[in-house]
C-alpha cells in the first residue's frame, strides 16, 4: 500500500471516528441539564462590572 | 525619589534578552543589507536594522521611566488591567483602516478608468491588490483582533495581561509586519499567493510575534480570576492556534540565499495549490470569522447589557464551526487539476457550514431578543447587529457559491468579489466599527462617545456603500460568468474578454461610488474617536448642573 492509501485509510476509519466522538462529547456537554446554572452564570461574565 | 529605590532598579530578564536580541538582528541586518541581490531587499534589511535600534532605544528610555517595582496585579482588590498597548492598537486600526480603504478605492477607480495607473509599476493594479488586501484584513482586521483579544480576555478573566515588555513587542512587531508586507509589494517583492504574499523573512518576523501573541494569551487565561473561560476566549483563541498553524504550513519555502528575497515553496503543482487554499479558506474561517466573532461573543452582549442568548448554543455553534471550516478550502479550486473528490469535499464542507454560521448569527440577533428597541436609540448596537445580519448573508451566499454547478458560473468573475465584500465590509468592518466605537470610550475613560449622531450617520453612509458595492458585483459578475459562457449557433464563444470589461464599466463605477461611502463614513467615525479621546467628559466626572439664573437687579 502507498503512503497516501494508509493515510486515507486511517482518515476514514479511526479519523472518521475520532471526529465523530468530539462531535458526540462536545453536543452532550453542551446539553448537559446539570450545566444549566453554570451555563447561565458563564453567560453573565461580560456583564460584571469591577 | 529616594537613593534606596534608585540603587535597587534593576533590569529585567526580559529586558536584558530583548536588548540582546535586537543588537544581533541590528548587526545581521546591516550585514544583509550591505550584500543584498536587490535593492527593495536592501531597503528591507535597513528598516529591520533602524527598527532593531529604535527597540534598544525605547527598552532604555521606559526601563529609565518606570518604577523599580514591576507594576501591581491588582489596585485596591480590582484587576490593574494593562490597557495601554490595547489603546495602540485600536489607534493603529484606525489609521490602517482609512489606508486600506483608501487603496481599495483608488483600486476601484483603476478598474473603472485604467489610465489612473499612469504607466508606474508601484501602482499598477497587481501591486496595489495585495497592499489593499492585506492593509484592511491584516492591518486593520488584525489589529481590531489584537485589541480586542487583549481588552476581553483581560475583563472576562478578571486579570492583567501576562507579559511586560510581550504585549509591546506584539503590538510593535505585528505592525512593523504590516510594513514590511506593504512596502515590498510595491517594491514587486512576494510570494504571489493570495493572502499569503508576504516573503520568507516577513514571515518569520510574523511567526516570532504570533507565538508571543499566543504565549500571552494563554498566560492570561492562565492567570484567570474567573474560574469559568468565557466563549469569547475560546474563539479568540482558536484563531490565533489556526493562524499560527496555517501560516506555518503555507509558508514552508526555502530561501534562495539570506541575501535574497525571493523563496520556494518545497512542494509544487496541485499540493501547493491545495495547501495554499487551505490556507486562504480558513484565513477567512479563522481570521475573519472565529476572531470576529470573539468580538461577537463580547461586546453585543456588554454593548445590549443583556446576556447572550444561549450559551449552549455558543458551545455548539464553536465547536461545529471549529471541526466544520478546516475542511472547505477545496471549494476554491473546483474544476481545476485538484481530484475531483476533493473537490466534492470541499463542497460538502461549506454546505455544512451552514448551520454553525447561522446558530452563531441566530444567537448574536436573538441576544437583543426584548430588547430590539434599543437599534432604535443606540446607533452603534445597530452597527453590531446589522454586521450580524451581513455575516449570517455572507455566510448563506458563500455555500451556494461553493457548488459546482453554481461554481461554474460564479468563480473568477466579480461577483466572487461581491461576496467577499459583502462579508468584509458588512461583517467585519461594522462589527470592527461597533467594537471600536464601544472600546475608545471604555479605553480612555469617557462617558460616552463624543458624539451618536455622527455615529448615525457613519451608520447610514456606510450601509448604503455597502449595497452599492455588492449590487454592482452581483449584477458584473452575473453579467460576466454568462457572457463569458455564451456561444453563437455555429459553436464560437459570442464575445470576446474586452467586452466584457467594456459591458462591466458602469458597475465599476457603482462599485467606485459604494467603496468611497464605505472610506467617508470611516472619516467620520475616525474623527468621532479623536474627538472622544480629545474633548469627550470624563467617565467619572460628575456632570455640573447648569448655573441657576438670577434675575438682574
Amino acid at each position: 500500500m502507498s503512503t497516501y492509501e494508509i493515510m486515507q485509510r486511517f482518515a476514514a476509519s479511526f479519523g472518521l471516528a475520532w471526529f465523530g466522538l468530539i462531535a458526540v462529547i462536545a453536543t452532550v456537554y453542551a446539553l448537559l441539564p446539570s450545566k444549566s446554572d453554570a451555563f447561565d452564570e458563564a453567560a453573565r461574565i461580560p456583564l460584571r462590572e469591577d | 525619589m529616594s537613593d534606596i529605590s534608585m540603587r535597587t532598579k534593576a533590569m529585567t530578564l526580559g529586558e536584558i534578552g530583548l536588548i540582546i536580541v535586537f543588537i544581533a538582528l541590528a548587526c545581521f541586518s546591516l550585514l544583509v543589507a550591505s550584500k543584498a541581490y536587490d535593492p527593495g531587499y536592501a531597503f528591507h534589511a535597513w528598516l529591520f536594522a533602524a527598527a532593531s535600534c529604535v527597540a534598544i532605544f525605547a527598552i532604555f528610555n521606559r526601563y529609565h521611566d518606570r518604577p523599580a517595582e514591576p507594576p501591581p496585579q491588582s489596585i485596591d482588590g480590582k484587576p490593574n488591567y494593562n490597557f495601554a498597548p490595547v489603546k495602540f492598537m485600536s489607534l493603529a486600526a484606525m489609521f490602517w483602516g482609512i489606508a486600506g480603504f483608501s487603496v481599495g478605492l483608488y483600486l476601484a477607480c483603476e478598474m473603472a478608468f485604467p489610465v489612473l495607473n499612469f504607466d508606474l509599476p508601484w501602482i499598477a493594479f497587481g501591486r496595489l491588490r495585495p497592499l489593499h488586501t492585506s492593509a484592511v484584513i491584516f492591518a486593520f482586521g488584525g489589529n481590531v483582533l489584537l485589541a480586542t483579544s487583549f481588552y476581553v480576555v483581560q475583563r472576562t478573566c478578571r486579570a492583567r495581561l501576562a507579559g511586560d515588555l510581550a504585549p509591546w513587542f506584539i503590538a510593535l512587531g505585528y505592525n512593523f509586519f504590516i510594513v514590511i508586507a506593504g512596502t515590498g509589494y510595491l517594491l514587486g517583492i512576494t510570494h504571489s499567493k493570495e493572502y499569503a504574499e508576504p516573503e520568507w523573512y516577513a514571515d518569520i518576523l510574523l511567526v516570532c510575534v504570533w507565538v508571543t501573541y499566543l504565549l500571552v494569551f494563554l498566560g492570561t487565561l492562565w492567570k484567570r480570576a474567573e474560574p469559568h473561560i468565557y466563549v469569547a476566549n475560546w474563539f479568540f483563541l482558536a484563531f490565533i492556534v489556526t493562524i499560527a498553524v496555517l501560516v506555518l504550513g503555507n509558508n514552508a519555502s526555502i530561501p534562495v540565499s539570506i541575501y535574497s528575497p525571493k523563496s520556494y515553496i518545497v512542494w509544487s503543482g496541485v499540493q501547493d495549490a491545495m495547501i495554499q487554499w487551505w490556507y486562504g479558506h480558513n484565513a477567512v474561517g479563522f481570521f475573519l470569522t472565529a476572531g470576529f466573532l470573539g468580538i461577537m461573543y463580547y461586546f453585543i452582549p456588554k454593548r445590549a447589557n443583556r446576556p447572550i442568548y444561549s450559551y449552549r448554543l455558543s458551545i455548539v455553534h464553536f465547536w461545529a464551526l471549529i471541526f466544520l471550516y478546516i475542511w472547505a478550502g477545496p471549494h476554491h479550486l473546483h474544476y481545476t487539476a485538484l481530484p475531483d473528490w476533493a473537490q466534492t469535499l470541499g463542497m460538502t464542507f461549506s454546505i455544512m457550514l451552514w448551520m454553525p454560521s447561522w446558530g452563531g448569527m441566530i444567537n448574536g440577533l436573538m441576544t437583543l431578543s426584548g430588547a430590539w428597541d434599543k437599534l432604535r436609540t443606540d446607533p452603534v448596537l445597530r452597527m453590531l447587529v446589522v454586521s450580524v445580519a451581513f455575516y449570517g448573508m455572507a455566510t448563506f451566499e458563500g455555500p451556494v457559491m461553493s457548488i459546482k454547478s453554481v461554481n461554474a458560473l460564479s468563480h473568477y468573475t466579480d461577483w466572487g468579489i461581491g461576496h467577499v465584500h459583502s462579508g468584509s465590509l458588512g461583517w467585519v468592518g461594522f462589527v470592527s466599527f461597533g467594537a471600536l466605537y464601544c472600546l475608545v470610550p471604555w479605553l480612555w475613560n469617557r462617558r460616552e462617545l463624543y458624539s451618536l449622531k455622527l455615529v448615525n450617520w457613519h451608520f447610514w453612509i456606510a450601509t448604503i456603500g455597502i449595497v452599492f458595492y455588492i449590487t454592482a458585483m452581483w449584477v458584473a459578475g452575473i453579467m460576466q460568468g454568462l457572457m463569458w459562457r455564451a456561444y453563437t449557433s455555429q459553436g464560437f464563444l459570442q464575445y470576446s474578454f474586452v467586452e466584457t470589461t467594456e459591458a462591466m464599466h458602469p458597475m465599476y463605477i457603482i462599485r467606485a461610488l459604494g467603496g468611497g461611502m464605505f472610506l467617508i463614513g470611516a472619516v467620520i467615525m475616525a474623527y468621532n474617536l479623536i474627538m472622544t479621546i480629545v474633548a469627550a467628559p470624563r467617565a467619572d466626572e460628575i456632570a455640573t448642573p447648569a448655573p441657576a439664573l438670577a434675575p438682574a437687579e
